[in-house]
């Protein structure tokens, strides 16, 4: 077996057997998101490298601790990408994190999200067991869908080893539009283009102004550009926005202010909780502001959710992370966990503060 | 606090139920109105089985709830008395996920077909699990909305079918599974509890119990009322042709497609066997002298779609295609596809009964697999047609044989068998899109390892700890697992090996 493997079998074994507690630590550049960190920190980031690309296949399988930056390149110098455009949030951003994370770009709600694109994993579950879920190929329903399961899952379920992903090709042509209009009506606009066939691939809009990404075929953003008449971005320029939204460098993200991301219905009317910053169509807002109880109850009340992206470990214990489940759906996280995890080893308070 | 280890003890698939009838059916006549218990033979014959015909097992009752408090009251009950609950939607599965349990009560939920909503600027539909696919596209049709997954029985079979068997189509390549185009799941937990998977946004907190009840096939909950994602109409859809001289040159192409940077709205192949049975059948007009045919669809714009029709035939020109026929209308287009689509039946008119493969490949190895597929024809004596989902090597050999005939379903049987390991051998999977149910439950143990099978039975107590709900479907208890490696030349399979080391 992999010496690295042996090494953490057996530190899960020992933390197992002694009631301790692994902290999960890949690249270390989404350490902030999620509850605080406990236990004995397992490094991963060493278990790197690309196990197989095949560009014809529009797969690629690397190992967790592979650097998303080789990752992309590997897969540029083919014409090929990540859809769904992972924030790195340092230059340390591990493929594993990525996953554990399940965080995606602005292109989440034209092509789908990490768990989306994800089609196989090895993961290493508190068991000490090396385990394979689903694969190398498109469509496979032997089993259950384990591998989508770890999306997000924040290392609370195992230590990945290795991910295999779906690729697809780059955009032949880009264009970015803005507009100036207030928040109500980018809303309202957004869910109109929204239901007509014209290639969107992502927008955003902050203190008056609508930006849309439009990326496909020539032809094809040739056409929706000339039928939505905004104003043409500088490409460099129009590059440089969408990476900051990505990597939250935008002025908006800056500061010591609570972050607060809002998941709802793309038609959600404007929630009025200050500055926002909207994407994804209207599914996706961030806020700098609000009382916790208002906005989980706001979030909740218009079909969605509310979560403390970035706060203090203060506010993080005051208020928890992520938006309170019904009771049926925590039952069954706490199973879920201990069916992975039955000593609790893994990443214990990272979701939510009972496992 | 510190919970026990649960101890690797295996599924309750194969354990035995002792459900008491009579008590079973006094106590679901106190919460379901006469029409909807159905207990005497002749009642419960018509649903012995599912689109798996040769796998026929009377159900102890029937129950056809009109409503979601119905299902519960079921469920409540059946809990209660440790009775196994299967679920029924248009039982058109090909993989027996809704064969009946001799012990148990059968679910049908062909009531629940109400389309709750269709919001066009939302672009979402809410609807019952017993709406048939095709229902949701013809409901959002008026808006320029439908819903992309496309299973080729999407005339019958039913949204939550579909969501139990995270079912494809021809053009998921594009348009993604039945999990990529539903955003929440409401159903009921063995106990009864009403629980929301997903949600109207996004996303979800917690896990992703949404995606892991996408091809769950009915062994974690019972359905009552899904969202779905509508996707807007593309403008134009175009379709080539493309006929090949043999069948390594078409496996060529396919990856040429690819490779050029072009995802096809649909990319599907058809052997030689498959052309000669669908072109008399269906008059597609396809070149029956071709060893196979390509069909490769754009969708999108106009000026999108001349741009990548344009750059298709300029790729399958250079793979060396023998004829290039581009759709000229849609009228056109649409011929083109019936002969795929009729593939089936066409094969059906050939021969008494026929099998219906699904294992998916690494598209490279295409050629290989077809070329394996040929020779297994020859040792088992049996004819194979093949139909491809190329674009994501999806493959449905249809093995034909008679049933009357003594051993041809057995010798077709270990045919499959042997399609299906090949499939894991070249990286694939056994099932892409049918489920394993109980057809492929026992190949289970090819593809997985004993620990990932405990994994999965850990998984499925997380949901359900007696096990009651569609037992014997999906995932092998360890006890089958252990024997069928020992039917396949015992030990040195890979599972036993992997279970070893990855414990030591």
């Amino acid at each position: 077996m992999d010496p690295w493997i042996e090494n953490w079998t057996a530190r899960i074994n020992d933390a197992a057997g002694s009631a301790g507690q692994l902290a999960i630590r890949g690249g270390g550049s989404k350490t902030f998101y999620g509850g605080r960190e406990q236990g004995e920190r397992l490094d991963v980031g060493a278990y790197r490298g690309i196990v197989a690309y095949e560009p014809t296949e529009l797969v690629v399988s690397a190992r967790a601790g592979t650097p998303l930056v080789e990752l992309t390149a590997t897969l540029a110098e083919k014409g090929q990408w990540l859809a769904f455009e992972p924030p790195h949030f340092a230059p340390t951003a591990t493929v594993g994190g990525m996953l554990a994370s399940g965080l995606s770009g602005p292109r989440r709600q034209a092509v789908g999200a990490v768990r989306d694109f994800v089609l196989g994993v090895k993961l290493l579950n508190g068991l000490g067991e090396v385990l394979s879920f689903g694969g190398q190929v498109m469509k496979n329903v032997a089993g259950y869908d384990v591998s989508r399961l770890l999306a997000g899952s924040l290392g609370t379920l195992g230590v990945l080893l290795e991910v295999s992903l779906k690729v697809l090709p780059l955009p032949v042509a880009e264009r970015s539009l803005r507009f100036a209009i207030d928040e109500a009506t980018a809303l309202q606009k957004l869910n109109q283009w929204g239901g007509r066939p014209l290639p969107i691939s992502a927008s955003a809009w902050h203190d008056g102004i609508l930006t849309l990404r439009l990326s496909g075929a020539v032809a094809a953003v040739a056409a929706a550009e000339r039928l939505l008449a905004g104003e043409l971005m500088d490409a460099a320029e129009a590059e440089a926005y969408w990476r900051s939204l990505r990597e939250q460098t935008h002025a908006f993200f800056a500061g010591d202010a609570p972050l607060w991301r809002l998941s709802l219905p793309s038609v959600a009317p404007p929630q009025g909780f200050g500055a926002t910053l909207i994407e994804w169509g209207g599914a996706q807002r961030w806020l700098r502001a609000g009382d916790a109880r208002a906005l989980r109850s706001a979030a909740a009340k218009a079909g969605g959710h509310a979560t403390l992206f970035r706060g203090d470990d203060a506010l993080k214990a005051a208020v928890g992370v992520f938006q309170p489940l019904p009771a049926p759906l925590a039952q069954i996280h706490r199973n879920l966990k201990h069916a992975f995890d039955p000593q609790g080893v893994f990443n214990p308070g990272r979701m939510y503060p009972d496992f | 606090m510190r919970m026990p280890v649960t101890t690797l003890q295996d599924s309750t698939a194969d354990r035995p139920f002792t459900v008491d009838r009579s008590l079973l059916i006094q106590r679901l006549r106190e919460v379901l109105p006469a029409q909807a218990l159905l207990f005497e033979e002749e009642d419960l014959r018509p649903y012995d089985c599912d689109g798996l015909t040769a796998f026929r097992q009377l159900p102890l009752l029937v129950t056809l709830p009109e409503d979601e408090a119905q299902v519960q009251a079921i469920l409540r009950i059946c809990h209660e008395l440790r009775a196994p609950v299967v679920a029924r939607g248009a039982a058109t599965g090909l993989s027996g996920g809704a064969t009946p349990h001799a012990d148990g009560v059968l679910v049908a939920l062909a009531k629940l077909k109400k389309i709750i909503s269709v919001d066009p600027v939302s672009r979402t539909a809410v609807v019952q699990p017993g709406v048939r696919n095709l229902a949701v596209s013809e409901a959002a049709a008026p808006y320029g909305l439908y819903y992309a997954p496309d299973p080729s029985s999407q005339i019958a079979c039913t949204i939550g079918g579909n969501v139990a068997e995270n079912s494809g189509g021809v053009h998921c390549l594009k348009y993604g599974l039945t999990v990529h185009n539903v955003l929440r799941v409401r159903g009921l937990s063995i106990e009864g509890e009403i629980v929301e998977f997903g949600n109207a946004a996004l996303d979800a907190p917690g896990y992703d119990l949404l995606a892991l009840l996408n091809g769950s096939e009915g062994l974690l909950a019972l359905i009552t009322e899904v969202t779905v994602k509508l996707t807007p109409k593309p403008e134009l859809a175009q379709v080539v042709i493309a006929s090949f001289a043999d069948v390594r040159r078409a496996g060529d192409a396919v990856a040429s497609i690819i490779a050029a940077g072009i995802i096809p709205a649909g990319l599907e192949m058809m052997d030689r066997r498959a052309i000669l049975a669908v072109e008399p059948y269906a008059n597609a007009g396809y070149d029956m002298d071709a060893e196979a045919i390509l069909l490769c669809e754009s969708d999108g714009t106009p000026e999108e779609v001349a741009e990548e029709i344009g750059r298709m035939t300029a790729v399958l020109e250079k793979s060396g295609a023998a004829g290039i026929r581009v759709s000229q209308n849609e009228a056109e287009r649409l011929k083109f596809w019936a002969g795929r689509k009729a593939a089936f039946p066409a094969v059906g008119r050939l021969t008494p009964d026929y099998l219906c493969m699904d294992g998916t490949i690494p598209r490279k190895h295409l050629a290989d697999m077809l070329e394996a597929i040929a020779a297994l024809s020859g040792k088992y004596s049996l004819r194979c047609a093949n139909v491809f989902h190329a674009g994501d090597g999806n493959l449905h050999p249809l093995i034909m044989y008679d049933a009357n005939q003594p051993g041809e379903l057995e010798r077709a049987t270990a045919f499959g068998a042997e399609i299906l390991e090949l499939s894991v051998h070249f990286g694939g999977t056994i099932t892409g899109e049918h489920g394993v149910g109980i057809e492929k439950i026992d190949l289970m143990a090819e593809q997985f390892t004993l620990a990932e099978i405990g994994a999965f039975h850990r998984l499925k107590a997380a949901f359900d700890e007696h096990g009651l709900l569609n037992p014997g479907k999906g995932v092998p208890t360890l006890a089958r697992c252990r024997e069928y490696t020992l039917a396949r030349g015992g030990g040195e399979q890979n599972s036993m090996n992997s279970m070893n080391s990855s414990r030591q």
